[in-house]
């Protein structure tokens, strides 16, 4: 395929929707809608089952690339291959396991000419779960005690530390909140096996949930930051209804990490706030969360903001956005048939 | 006491805390004292206004506004 002037080609990781969707199709989304010049969707899939594989108004293509446990080379075997066929411009992750990979590969798929908009690997360590307590202590952000523990002996003592109740957590995803050591016990060995060592013990902080969008430039200033209250909360944890809130403490927050960090590209605080009116940090995702489109409906696309800055175009900071703004999810159940299923799970493309 | 100034609130007495994402609804006498409040009205004065349109025992409107005023601290409605 030619490379157009008329056209951008931008890759997009996420497109899963099990148990809750990730934030690939959030933002293609956001995209489609800020972008001036029409987008062409090459998606990354894992899995045969991500919906967004096969929902067509969307994604235009789909190549399936190797899990992040494969190692870089392995990836950027395949992204060679997708960006033959397809002159990629632009690739966008939105899976915390995979950034380590395209941040690595960062240099070298510049010089295949597509560009990334990545944090560098320590500012990706810094805001790690294992390193949060100290990041926050170092930069004056308030953070919930915790304990890196790596076996059962470990947890035993996080009650004399901690209380209870108090979180246990994996090392990428999944949290519970345990109110027994039994609780702790089998949570830890359910996250362990799932996601590995380390596992992260959090002191429990009781409050409103609030999450923050926040794209940063990767130099010291945010571009975009919008703060979300959940409305209604998923057995998951996950917010399936949320409104934009307009408060400069949580504004401050955000300004005060992307300027400890100088973080580049998007990311989401994870804040506690509570009764107190204390906002406490309770996980720094590194990339876009599944709800972003949000900020596009709110007036501050954050996708496409981050899409501008990656091609090199000038990006100012956004000062106004609507307040009250509502995202409410729902399901769809999209029909395709064996024929495609085969395709993408035999071929490894669609 | 006055409403905080980001506040927003509607005719139809529904109130919205940009800060907080909460929002309540008040019923008929609610939205006129909230009025009341808004345009900085004195407690003293507004008692006036409300026992000059309602038939009501003065103690018992003393102890339903208190409530009321309670209610608004306690959803962090008021300015400190």
């Amino acid at each position: 395929m030619e490379k157009s002037d008329n056209l951008i080609t931008i890759a997009v990781t996420g497109l899963n929707a099990i148990d809750s969707p990730g934030p690939g199709i959030a933002v293609i989304r956001a995209l489609r809608d800020g972008l001036p010049k029409p987008v062409r969707i090459i998606g990354l899939s894992y899995e045969t089952l991500e919906p967004g594989i096969y929902m067509h108004d969307v994604v235009d293509k789909t190549y399936q690339v190797p899990y992040p446990a494969a190692g870089s080379e392995a990836l950027l075997r395949r992204l060679q291959y997708i960006h033959e066929k397809e002159n990629l411009q632009l690739i966008i992750p939105n899976f915390d396991a995979e950034l380590h990979n395209f941040i690595k590969l960062g240099p070298v798929l510049k010089t295949m000419g597509i560009a990334t908009f990545l944090p560098t690997q320590a500012q990706f360590d810094v805001r790690d779960k294992i390193n949060l307590f100290r990041f926050g202590e170092q930069h004056g952000l308030t953070v919930p005690k915790d304990k890196i523990i790596t076996s059962i002996a470990e947890l035993n003592s996080c009650e004399a530390a901690l209380g209870f109740p108090l979180v246990v957590k994996g090392k990428f995803y999944d949290a519970v909140v345990a109110y027994t050591m039994e609780q702790a016990q089998k949570a830890f060995y359910k996250l362990s096996a799932k996601w590995g060592f380390p596992i992260i013990v959090q002191e429990f902080i009781d409050g409103t949930e609030i999450n923050i969008a926040v794209l940063g430039d990767g130099k010291g200033n945010a571009i975009s930051i919008i703060p979300m209250r959940k409305l209604y909360i998923t057995d998951k944890g996950k917010a399936w209804a949320g409104i934009t809130l307009e408060d400069d403490k949580l504004v401050k927050v955000a300004n005060d990490f992307v300027k400890a960090t100088n973080w580049k590209g998007g990311c989401e605080l994870e804040i506690m706030r509570t009764k107190k009116d204390e906002l406490y940090i309770m996980e720094i995702n590194p990339r876009f969360p599944a709800w972003i489109y949000l900020t596009a409906a709110a007036g501050q696309n954050q996708p496409a903001a981050l899409a501008r800055m990656a091609m090199g175009e000038s990006q100012p900071v956004y000062t106004d956005y609507e307040v009250g703004k509502i995202f409410i999810r729902y399901s769809w159940d999209h029909i395709t048939d064996i024929n495609e299923f085969h395709q993408i799970s035999g071929m490894g493309e669609l | 006491m006055y409403l905080k100034k980001n506040i927003a609130t509607s005719e139809s007495g529904f109130i919205f805390n940009p800060s907080t994402g909460d929002s309540y609804a008040l019923n008929p006498v609610a939205i006129e004292i909230l009025q009341l409040l808004k345009q900085g009205t004195a407690p003293a004065a507004l008692k006036e206004n409300i026992l000059a349109i309602y038939e009501v025992d003065p103690m018992r409107l003393e102890q339903d506004l208190e409530d009321f005023m309670n209610q608004l601290k306690e959803a962090n409605l008021l300015e400190n």
